[in-house]
């Protein structure tokens, strides 16, 4: 679905990812960690052209999309993002930053686009917060509205990037549970994270990167039971004690 | 006369202040030189000079007669377009990078990000400022008498002139100015707290 080839992406002299190959298949779940800096976020970031690559290719649904006559508009509107600091729009009630994409990009009648946001807020429970603003939610809120308004573009991929990090633990549990349930309706996902239980758990793929390359791949089980590169070892043994 | 005169002096530098700090911050290079160029020009000369270049110069490039009115309200217009574009410019580049890329990522063009994340949110930030700039406004163009625009400061000048006395007119132009002004600041600020409602948090 998602094919990457050669990337690299630089800022000024600093080589951030140094060539990456990367195969995501449809319906996979592949949850990339590393240290900071080792470039997961850019390269996450690359996916979707938020961050724009020095070279290299990525194929998505059989377009290249760093070609540079292609409209990128029309591929993001194919991939869903979550950030870490959610990101919604203070200006608008729950359900207008919801229903504003689907609306104005895929021209969905405002009626339809109601109807889909409250089924999918029903989903993670928070129907009644419809006509709240973001500032009066909690960050597990936020974050799950965030999911939410991603969703309701119907998107074949959806890209997570550090989604728990910015939330107090105890918030930490109720977002993964909404990621769990779309993992398990076959929903492709590439997540960057430091929860290694999510990894273990949900993860069809694990990609260790350090210094802007994918140093080790492969099942949760291989990665973390029989890592091969001492330092996927080195960074397993700092971050599951 | 002076209401008027900044009235639409705001309303329509509004206007060409949101084309110059779109230009200013676009990728097109010509348009970005450009629109540096007329600010930091307009920015560094007095009010007082360009009123008078406009009021002798353009009826010499135009063959219709203008009026003191039209040529004083241009120079106004002409005059707060730059200030107010900084003030957009600050306002929108005060709006987290976030934003922008949440509403790309959602496959949202740029000008649709704009026109819906960015320009609603800055607005609510420009809006002190730019009441400034109104009042600023209101109290420069007593300079327009110097073109014989009847403005408060024209008549309080005429007063002078007749009565020999110039303390007095002066009080009560002052007094006229600062009521005007208190009034407009008090406005603004009802304004201001009316587009609060968001940003109450729990």
């Amino acid at each position: 679905m998602i094919k990457v080839s050669n990337l690299k992406k630089n800022f000024g002299s600093l080589k951030v990812l140094k060539g990456i190959d990367e195969n995501i298949e449809k319906g996979e779940v592949v949850v990339i960690i590393g240290p900071s800096g080792s470039g997961k976020s850019t390269f996450l970031r690359c996916l979707n052209l938020l961050e724009e690559p020095s070279s290299g290719e990525i194929i998505f649904d059989g377009v290249s999309i760093t070609d540079k006559l292609n409209d990128i508009n029309k591929q993001r509107e194919k991939m869903g993002m979550v950030f870490q600091q959610f990101n919604l729009f203070p200006h608008m009630t729950v359900l207008e930053n919801i229903t504003l994409a689907p609306i104005k990009v895929k021209n969905m009648e405002p009626v339809e686009a109601e109807k889909t946001a409250l089924n999918l807020l029903k989903r993670i429970g928070l129907e009644d917060k419809i006509n709240t603003y973001p500032n009066q939610l909690s960050g597990g809120q936020k974050q799950r509205i965030a999911i939410v308004r991603a969703l309701a573009m119907s998107p074949e991929v959806m890209l997570f990037d550090e989604p728990t990090s910015a939330l107090d633990p105890e918030m930490v549990g109720e977002v993964l549970d909404v990621m769990k349930g779309l993992a398990k309706e076959g929903m492709t996902m590439v997540v960057v994270t430091h929860e290694m239980g999510f990894a273990k758990e949900v993860g069809d793929r694990v990609l260790f990167m350090d210094e802007g390359k994918i140093v080790e791949e492969g099942t949760p089980e291989e990665l973390f039971n029989n890592s091969k590169h001492s330092r996927t070892q080195d960074f397993l043994k700092k971050v599951l004690i | 006369m002076t209401l008027a005169i900044s009235f639409l002096g705001v309303i329509f530098g509004s206007l060409v202040g949101v084309i110059l700090s779109l230009m200013k911050l676009s990728n097109n290079k010509l348009a970005r030189a450009f629109s540096s160029a007329y600010i930091e020009i307009i920015r560094g000369t007095p009010l007082l000079v360009q009123i008078y270049l406009i009021y002798y110069g353009l009826p010499m490039i135009l063959p219709m007669d203008l009026g003191r009115m039209t040529l004083g309200t241009i120079a106004v217009l002409l005059n707060s377009a730059a200030y107010i574009a900084e003030i957009i410019r600050a306002g929108i580049q005060s709006i987290d990078k976030g934003q922008s890329e949440a509403s790309r990522s959602l496959g949202m063009s740029k000008s649709m990000t704009m026109r819906y994340v960015i320009i609603p949110q800055a607005v609510k930030n420009i809006l002190p400022a730019l009441g400034n700039e109104f009042i600023t406004l209101v109290k420069e163009s007593a300079v327009l008498s110097v073109i014989g625009i009847h403005d408060l400061m024209y008549n309080a000048d005429t007063l002078r002139g007749i009565t020999y006395r110039p303390f007095i007119p002066l009080i009560y132009a002052a007094i006229i100015y600062f009521i005007i002004t208190f009034i407009l600041s008090k406005l603004l600020r009802i304004f201001e707290r009316r587009l609060e409602a968001s940003d109450k948090s729990i």
